[in-house]
């Protein structure tokens, strides 16, 4: 049969010039634009696919989409269509519309030539085959092209969201790892706990030196009970850490070095000479009472069965 | 992306406006507060050691981009007397007029990357860069394998 | 730009308004050495709040500037250092040694008239 020949052959035909029967097409599609538009729009409205586009907004994507879709039939080529696709993806999933709208958008337009094409050739059954085996092929393909658009952005989307998750966590762990607490009015405490690294050691230090100016402290407690090894490296940081927090004024206290930490520090030549070392954070405490001038005092209350409590006096 | 700075150096009041300049372009560049406070450092040590060393030269300043990430060239240039032994102008401490010493060694310990090039008569050239380091370059999301 | 020193008391304040070139901190140095035997200062506050940047040069004229008072029988106090600028030092190597420090102004004399006081020498 005829048809079939020039079926296989119009399926693969993007290079090819196009046959008088795909002319026909066009100039068919062309010069019924209007209406055949105006009928998808309908349609589309009915279906509500429209839903969050101004009335303007519907004319100008409405003629785009048509004229695209012609334009790919008339060439026998893909990237115009491709590249509004992806326009159209990017500001749709932006603009939260579903995929259902875009795609039972299309599928409409596509009923819609279908249709306008048996009106043509319903009286000839040859020649409405043929010129469905030119149009179908195209359709679909830009049909697939626009649904491989959309899956893109919104996978895009969905791995920039994880991405910004990811990064918050990060954030938030970050901080979480080095708190810097208040304990009395000029006095902060900071636990280090966990291997600390070049970059841990300088987000702890700017991280200090800004909690020092916005509480106004006068003495920090640095804790390294919980550093489970500190070399030379970390040796040094802690250096620069104590040097910076003392260019604002304040006094830095460590506590917590370990017999074995101090040992290693004495082999590997260390100096901690400039650093206030106290040995452990309840003997830092008090020694930050007696730089800031405050006395602790054990006030007894008669009758009361808990231990006394005591109290701080400056 | 912004265009490069160029700042002439022939006194200490350029050397204040050198790492003002510098300032302003990492800001464009993107660079956080303490960065730009290390970068406009760095900048002043290599312009004053234009101005102790040379008398005059100049500082070149411009945005750069590698490996998706934004950073800061910084290039000062002479034509001095030159350095004649680099590996010793860049250790600690070592001066040769008096002051701290610490001004090249300094800044290399400030930026990311640091080059010197010299010729004894002929001049000196610094380049040195940094890089905005994005959490993601320290704790790299890998695709698993 | 010349740094403009105050009188407060007994004490001096020399309190920077803008970016310090090397010849307005060599200024500042010889003018507070003059100053302070000429009002008798027991104390200087030097407030460097304003400043964005602290190169060795800076440092080694404050250290200079410390050094040079004491002989001249009044404390310096540094006040007001930025976050970022003392980060920068430390990285760059640098330090205050000899030199006091306090948070601000407020602090600065605070430390200064505990001092004289003989009372407790924190802060040092």
């Amino acid at each position: 049969m005829k048809g079939k020949g020039n079926a296989i052959a119009v399926r693969e035909p993007p290079a090819a010039p196009a046959t008088e029967l795909t002319r026909e097409l066009v100039a068919h599609f062309r010069g019924k634009k209007d209406f055949l538009r105006q009928q998808w729009v309908e349609q589309m409205t009915a279906k509500s696919f429209l839903a969050g586009l101004t009335p303007k907004e519907t004319e100008t994507e409405s003629i785009t989409i048509y004229d695209t879709c012609v334009g790919c039939l008339e060439r026998g080529e893909y990237r115009a269509a491709q590249s509004y696709a992806t326009s159209m993806a990017e500001r749709g999933v932006l603009r939260g519309m579903t995929t259902e709208q875009i795609i039972g958008g299309l599928l409409t337009l596509r009923d819609v030539y279908g249709r306008s094409l048996f009106h043509r050739y319903h009286r000839e059954m040859a020649r409405l085959s043929a010129a469905l085996d030119i149009y179908e092929p195209v359709a679909n393909k830009i049909l697939s092209i626009v649904a491989l658009a959309f899956i893109e952005e919104r996978e895009k989307v969905v791995r920039e969201e994880r991405e910004k998750v990811v990064r918050q966590q990060q954030e938030a762990i970050r901080e979480l790892s080095t708190p810097v607490l208040q304990v009395r009015e000029h006095l902060l405490v900071l636990p280090i706990i966990g291997t600390l690294d070049s970059h841990r050691a300088r987000l702890l230090t700017e991280q200090l030196l800004r909690s020092i100016r916005a509480n106004r402290a006068k003495v920090v407690i640095m804790d390294i009970t919980g550093v489970p090894n500190v070399d030379s490296k970390v040796a040094n940081h802690l250096v620069q850490t104590v040097d910076a927090c003392r260019l604002l004024g304040a006094t830095v206290i460590v506590t917590g070095v370990a017999p074995e930490i101090a040992q290693t520090l004495t082999t590997i030549g260390v100096d901690l000479g400039r650093i206030l070392t106290v040995c452990d954070l309840q003997g830092g405490i008090e020694e930050a009472d007696r730089l800031l001038g405050y006395r602790v005092i054990v006030t007894e209350s008669a009758g009361s069965p808990s231990p006394p409590a005591p109290a701080l006096e400056r | 992306m912004a265009a490069d700075v160029r700042v002439p150096i022939e006194s200490d009041a350029d050397i204040v406006t050198a790492r003002q300049q510098g300032r302003a372009l990492a800001a464009t560049v993107g660079f956080g507060n303490s960065e730009l406070t290390l970068i406009a450092t760095a900048i002043s040590e290599v312009a004053r050691n234009i101005v102790e060393h040379a008398g005059r030269g100049e500082v070149i300043l411009s945005p750069t981009e590698a490996n998706n990430s934004q950073g800061i060239v910084v290039v000062a240039r002479d034509q001095g007397p030159g350095i004649p032994n680099i590996e010793q102008a860049l250790r600690d401490g070592y001066s040769t007029r008096g002051s701290l010493g610490l001004g090249l060694p300094g800044a290399r310990r400030l930026m990311d990357e640091f080059e010197i090039a010299s010729k004894v008569g002929k001049g000196t050239t610094v380049t040195m860069k940094k890089w905005i380091h994005r959490n993601l370059t320290e704790f790299p999301l890998r695709p698993r394998r | 730009m010349q740094v403009p020193i105050l009188k407060q008391g007994s004490y001096l304040i020399a309190s920077v308004q803008a970016a310090l070139t090397d010849a307005d901190l060599l200024d500042l140095r010889d003018r507070l050495a003059v100053q302070v035997g000429v009002y008798r200062s027991r104390g200087v506050v030097v407030d460097v709040t304003v400043l964005d940047v602290m190169d060795s040069f800076a440092t080694r004229m404050l250290r200079s500037i410390a050094q040079i008072l004491r002989l001249r029988g009044a404390e310096t106090v540094i006040v007001g250092m930025q976050p970022d600028v003392a980060f920068a030092m430390v990285q760059l190597g640098l330090r205050l040694e000899g030199v006091s420090t306090a948070l601000d102004l407020e602090e600065g004399l605070e430390l200064l008239r505990r001092r004289e006081k003989g009372g407790s020498n924190h802060g040092r």
